[in-house]
């Protein structure tokens, strides 16, 4: 295998995270809910699926563990914010500090276990195309899930019925609501959703990345997903360009530590982080282009009169 | 008279322990356009979200062709062959016009299909429209086609159409009746859902009139007159407005030149070259159907949104374009906007601290002390806000309850006396009325037209031309962020001000002509 | 079953006044489960968690010790939400605040005045203000969201503090510790009274709070935090400008954590060192709401939030559950109490099947 290859491969590892929980998140913003609790959802899916994989030893059933994790998880902000109608920035930032330490209990058995990594598959025929084969074609069931999320989340909003009640309720809720739309309900399911999106990305990077349980081991990524979503201006082909350039970035710093070149690893770990404010600047900077893509009932709370 | 198409037996609809509908009787015959006349707050729009499934009735029973039927959902309204337009559209301004209207179909239709035949059905009915257009870029006019076409595209037995005139030009409105005649012709059912007496009694065969959510009357519209619909919707004889325009012209006390805005956002109007005076003693009133830049023009003139040139706006003979609104309040300028809540007032807050929010640098030194602190002196301010609710007469719970617990005519009736309170040189005002009911408004009317004879200048921009003819000496027409020449009052026509909201501008702007039918 | 919401026209006195004790009472509950379920004894671990940091006087000062960084920061981040102005970025502020303090005593050790102290407070305040400066112009004048930015320079601050002490600031006589060197006496910041460790921080928390309840409950500029924070464009009406209140909240708060910074290094820890907080930015967060956004609440909840740090250490000690347990307690509370804030806008009711069910029914 080359360098470029190598450095490609662990491209698409970093990537792979990012684009699943954005395009999660991005279906729940759609609906006009803003679910700032990515990372509390991301680090529970996490230890969940790396404790589920341990107790059960396969980390398929980890895998599923993780997303159901993610997406129970997430009831409990749909709850709060759908049904109880709570302020959606405080509960999402509830949810993160909840996930937070909950996942550290669920975990602290586990720290410093290695994990069981997940193997890659390979697809017969296309695996052995050089250099892309190996890059695409061998890779584990989270990489082609991420793809095939990207593909389905765009055939579904821009060309399915449901898709467009969605974006339809984020639009504008109440009309919505006076056209017989199940707002809440519809709201409710893709909460779940974002949060099932999220609890996958967190068992990839239990299962994949690393493999094994660190503590706060999501590092930020959950809200880097978010602002992916912003960066792709709610459209999923911009979530997979605008995670592989932040995949891209966060392993150049490993990369560079690699090297050795002469920067403070700390400078070079901060990267991502400086590049995500950049990034947002420059999309705010075009604030017409926000406001027309922005769901305009984004973050608003809707009581239907009953 | 054969059997109603629907029927409704005692129908009620409770919120908590108030009665938005008490015990409704109402009866549609087939083929006949039935009005549904009262006040705001009557509880026609109550009445109408039960019949067309989006509130539930708290008891009662809807009958439809003669048999009990229990209506859970806007689809379960749609399947039995009622077809609704909204008042406030349920439009989605990010999607297609084919989008919007799919929405509301059975789920087995493709999107081709629904554009195909809401072409078909729009050119039936005189309603042309662009499947692929966005909405966002349509005009108030055609985004009620929309919603018609929408209506229609489920060959329903029974539209409701919700206030439809309010937001159309007269000449709008005309096209709007031949489609209606259309409708009835083909032996459909019409609820005309509506506060305007002349145009009910021009197209309506029967009507049921609502006060208070109970029935006051059922009539034909044609044997009565409009006072006598006045009195059952209203309870009693409301009070005339004696018009202003007899007092004395003094100076120019407010101009525009050549001001102009460029949208602000992407769904904002942009302001045209405006021109205008207002001389103390006049009522000038803009008229003009909603989104032609209303807001916009007020926000310039207000000096929410300050412009970069400052001889743009002038009070009182000084330059004020550049300047914020507190610097043109401080150079007399009263102003009361559109929107009650959130703009006017803040709805969670009590209505001393809603005084404080348009006076605190007009009346600092009442108001607050301290010095550089800035202590507000609360018993000041209620004393204040207490005279004020007693001069206009507003009606609340308690001493100084939240602003967004008042209703819509009373909160009104309270951010116009704040203004009044401090006798403004200047005043201007969007949408005096708008959505306040008949005592409220008359009562803020005639307020108006005292400033102006008390020597003030007063600024009206509606789109009530009944109000503009009550209280207007003088009358201009915006259209499309451009202001037309202001005529004095009694010179105006409801006709000519229909022309001029077309956009024709006579001799300068001839070729604006194409643009209206 | 599902759950009706019905606006009330005022909001309710009782419950404004009621929530805050209900989600307590909640949390209790909820945290009594979670010991059950992890097998140790509700009864004895609430005790040891919520009544014995009271009993004795060491453990009261720890109290002290870690609410005033809570409170000086849950005031600043008070004014931020009330004006709707989301800083979730304190705890970056803090250590900002904490570097920029410790200018004077690491970088100038061998200057020795009454005046080093002062111009910590000074420098670290500053400090803070300047780091939240950053989300506030990006805010106020490149319309980015501060909700992330402000989280992001989280991150690179304690990157940023981490560089220091292992690099440039690294102690020389440390052994290779990642530490500064300890702070001359003249640095430290002095101890309250004489009976325990804590120090004027809590005296500058107590300040802070009051201070800011003044402003908010008597001044203009109060009545402008809370109307721009309810209505932007009710606030344009008035005349005040969000774009200036941007500005001052973030940098109030900015300040008020860079104080909580320079404080905690300079009275509590003496030196600093690569972690420097146990996460007071964002438990500041919980504060602040569980306060319900009111300087004087802000003062107990974070009190109370202090006595979970503490009754967690103890736990851990006596019981041998994890500290992670005191993280858990803290999310529930937040949630408990923004579930309970519901009640005062809304009343709430139960709905069993009816007329018109099943048209918007929530998952419960």
């Amino acid at each position: 295998m080359g360098m470029i290859e190598a450095i490609l491969l662990t491209v698409i590892t970093a990537a792979t995270p990012l684009v699943l929980a954005s395009i999660g998140e991005l279906v729940t913003e759609r609906t006009g809910v803003l679910n700032l609790g990515v990372e509390g959802m991301m680090v529970m899916g996490a230890a969940i699926a790396f404790a589920a994989t341990q107790v059960s030893g396969s980390p398929y059933i980890g895998i599923l563990a993780g997303i159901a994790g993610g997406a129970l998880f997430s009831l409990l902000f749909g709850f709060l914010t759908l049904t109880l109608v709570a302020n959606q920035v405080a509960t999402g930032l509830a949810l993160t500090i909840l996930g937070l330490g909950v996942s550290g209990q669920i975990g602290e058995p586990y720290v410093g276990m290695s994990g069981a990594k997940l193997q890659p598959i390979e697809i017969p025929v296309l695996a052995d195309i050089p250099f892309l084969g190996p890059l695409l074609f061998r890779q584990d069931i989270i990489f082609y899930l991420s793809i095939a999320l990207v593909f389905g989340v765009n055939w579904f909003l821009f060309r399915s019925r449901a898709g467009l009640k969605i974006r339809a309720i984020g639009d504008n809720h109440a009309s919505a609501h006076a056209l017989g739309i199940h707002v809440i309900r519809t709201r409710y399911l893709a909460v779940m959703f974002g949060g099932a999106c999220a609890g996958l990305a967190g068992a990839q990077l239990s299962l994949v990345y690393t493999p094994q349980w660190v503590e706060n081991m999501s590092a930020g990524r959950g809200w880097i997903a978010l602002a992916l979503v912003v960066f792709a201006s709610w459209r999923p082909w911009r979530v997979l360009l605008g995670g592989y350039l932040f995949g891209a970035v966060s392993i150049s710093q490993l990369h560079a530590q690699a090297f050795g070149i002469g920067i403070p690893s700390q400078f070079l770990s901060a990267l991502p982080y400086a590049a995500t404010i950049v990034v947002l600047i420059l999309i705010s900077h075009n604030r017409r282009m926000t406001l027309i893509n922005t769901p305009a009932s984004l973050g608003k709370p809707f009581v239907p009169d009953r | 008279m054969g059997s109603p198409l629907l029927a409704v037996r005692s129908l009620t609809k409770l919120f908590g322990t108030f009665a938005a509908c008490n015990g409704i009787d109402l009866d549609i015959q087939p083929g006949e356009i039935h009005a549904l006349l009262g006040e705001n707050g009557a509880g026609k729009s109550t009445l109408v979200k039960m019949l067309f499934g989006v509130l539930a009735p708290t008891s009662g029973e809807i009958l439809w062709k003669g048999s009990s039927v229990r209506i859970p959902s806007p689809g379960a309204a749609r399947r039995l062959g009622i077809g609704m337009v909204f008042q406030h559209f349920s439009l989605f301004e990010a999607l297609t016009v084919a989008e919007n209207i799919a929405l509301s179909l059975s789920p087995g239709i493709s999107l081709s299909k629904v554009a195909e035949e809401a072409s078909r059905l729009s050119h039936l009915y005189g309603l042309p429209l662009d499947p692929k257009a966005h909405v966002a870029d349509l005009s108030v006019g055609e985004r009620q086609r929309i919603e018609i076409v929408r209506a229609l595209l489920q060959n329903p037995e029974l539209i409701i159409l919700d206030e439809p005139t309010s937001v159309l030009t007269p000449q709008e409105a005309d096209r709007l009746f031949e489609t209606l005649a259309k409708l009835k012709a083909e032996g459909r059912s019409v609820l005309y859902i509506s506060h305007r007496l002349e145009e009910v009694q021009r197209i309506c065969d029967r009507a049921t009139v609502l006060r208070h959510g109970k029935v006051t009357g059922a009539c034909d519209p044609r044997r009565e007159t409009p006072a006598s619909l006045a009195r059952m919707m209203v309870g009693s004889d409301v009070a005339s407005v004696s018009a202003a325009g007899t007092g004395a012209r003094g100076e120019v006390l407010l101009e525009a030149r050549h001001l102009s805005v460029s949208a602000r956002t992407p769904f904002a109007v942009a302001l045209r070259n405006v021109c205008l005076k207002v001389r103390g003693g006049e009522v000038l009133a803009i008229a003009g159907v909603a989104g032609n830049g209303q807001g916009e023009l007020f926000d310039a003139l207000s000096g929410e949104y300050p412009v970069a040139d400052a001889s743009a706006v002038f009070i009182r003979d000084k330059a004020a374009g550049n300047l914020g609104i507190t610097a043109r309040r401080l150079m007399g300028a009263g102003f009361v906007p559109e929107e009650r809540h959130g703009h006017a007032a803040v709805p969670g807050l009590p209505l001393s601290d809603n005084l404080v929010l348009a006076r605190n640098q007009s009346d600092r030194r009442t108001f607050l002390s301290g010095g550089v602190l800035g202590i507000i002196r609360q018993a000041v301010v209620r004393i204040a806000s207490r005279r004020i609710s007693e001069t206009m007469d507003v009606r609340k719970s308690g001493e100084d309850p939240a602003a967004g617990s008042l209703s819509g005519g009373n909160l009104q009736k309270y951010i116009v006396g704040r203004e009044l309170d401090r006798q403004p040189a200047v005043l201007i005002v969007n949408q005096p009325t708008w959505g306040v009911d008949a005592g409220a408004a008359s009562r803020i009317r005639q307020a108006l037209v005292d400033l102006a004879k008390s020597g003030s200048a007063v600024l009206v921009i509606s789109q009530d031309l009944d109000e503009i003819f009550e209280v207007a000496t003088e009358i201009a027409v915006i259209s499309e962020g451009r202001l037309s020449d202001a005529y004095p009052a009694r010179e105006l026509t409801r006709e000519k001000i229909g022309l001029l909201m077309g956009g024709m501008y006579g001799k300068t702007e001839g070729e604006e002509a194409a643009h209206a039918y | 079953m599902r759950i009706e919401l019905e606006k009330r026209a005022n909001p309710s006195r009782l419950f404004s006044i009621l929530s805050p004790f209900l989600a307590l009472g909640l949390t209790v509950v909820a945290g009594g489960i979670m010991f059950a379920l992890l097998g140790k004894s509700p009864g004895a671990a609430l005790h040891g968690f919520f009544i014995e940091p009271l009993l004795d006087v060491w453990s009261l000062h720890e109290i002290a010790i870690k609410a005033a960084p809570l409170i000086l920061i849950g005031v600043g981040l008070s004014v931020c939400y009330r004006s709707n102005n989301w800083n979730i970025g304190a705890e970056g502020q803090f250590i900002a605040g904490a570097i920029a303090g410790s200018i004077v005593p690491v970088v100038l050790h061998d200057w020795h005045s009454p005046l080093v102290l002062p111009l910590m407070l000074i420098s670290g305040m500053i400090g803070g203000a300047l780091y939240a400066a950053v989300p506030a112009f990006l805010k106020a004048h490149m319309n980015t969201n501060e909700i992330l930015t402000s989280l992001m320079l989280v991150y690179i601050a304690q990157l940023f503090l981490d560089w220091l002490v292992r690099g440039p600031w690294r102690s020389p006589d440390a052994y290779n510790f990642p530490v500064t060197r300890d702070f001359a006496p003249e640095a430290i910041l002095p101890e309250l009274v004489s009976s325990g460790r804590a120090n004027l921080g809590f005296a500058f928390a107590i300040i802070a709070a009051v201070g800011l309840w003044f402003m908010m409950r008597y001044t203009l500029k109060g009545f402008e935090i809370t109307v721009l924070g309810q209505s932007e464009r009710a606030g344009r009406f008035a005349g005040f400008s969000s774009r200036r209140m941007i500005w001052f909240s973030m940098l109030l708060s900015g300040a008020l954590a860079g104080l909580a910074g320079v404080s905690e290094v300079s009275g509590t820890i003496g030196k600093l060192q690569p972690i420097i907080s146990p996460g007071y930015g964002f438990t500041a967060i919980i504060v602040a709401f569980l306060g319900r956004l009111n300087p004087l609440g802000i003062i107990a909840a974070g009190l109370f939030l202090a006595l979970t740090y503490v009754g967690g250490e103890a736990v851990q000690l006596t019981l041998g559950v994890s500290d992670k347990v005191t993280r858990v307690f803290q999310g529930l509370l937040l949630f408990f109490v923004l579930s309970c804030d519901t009640l005062i806008q809304y009343r709430v009711r139960l709905a069993f099947s009816r007329l018109g069910r099943g048209n918007e029914g929530g998952a419960h």
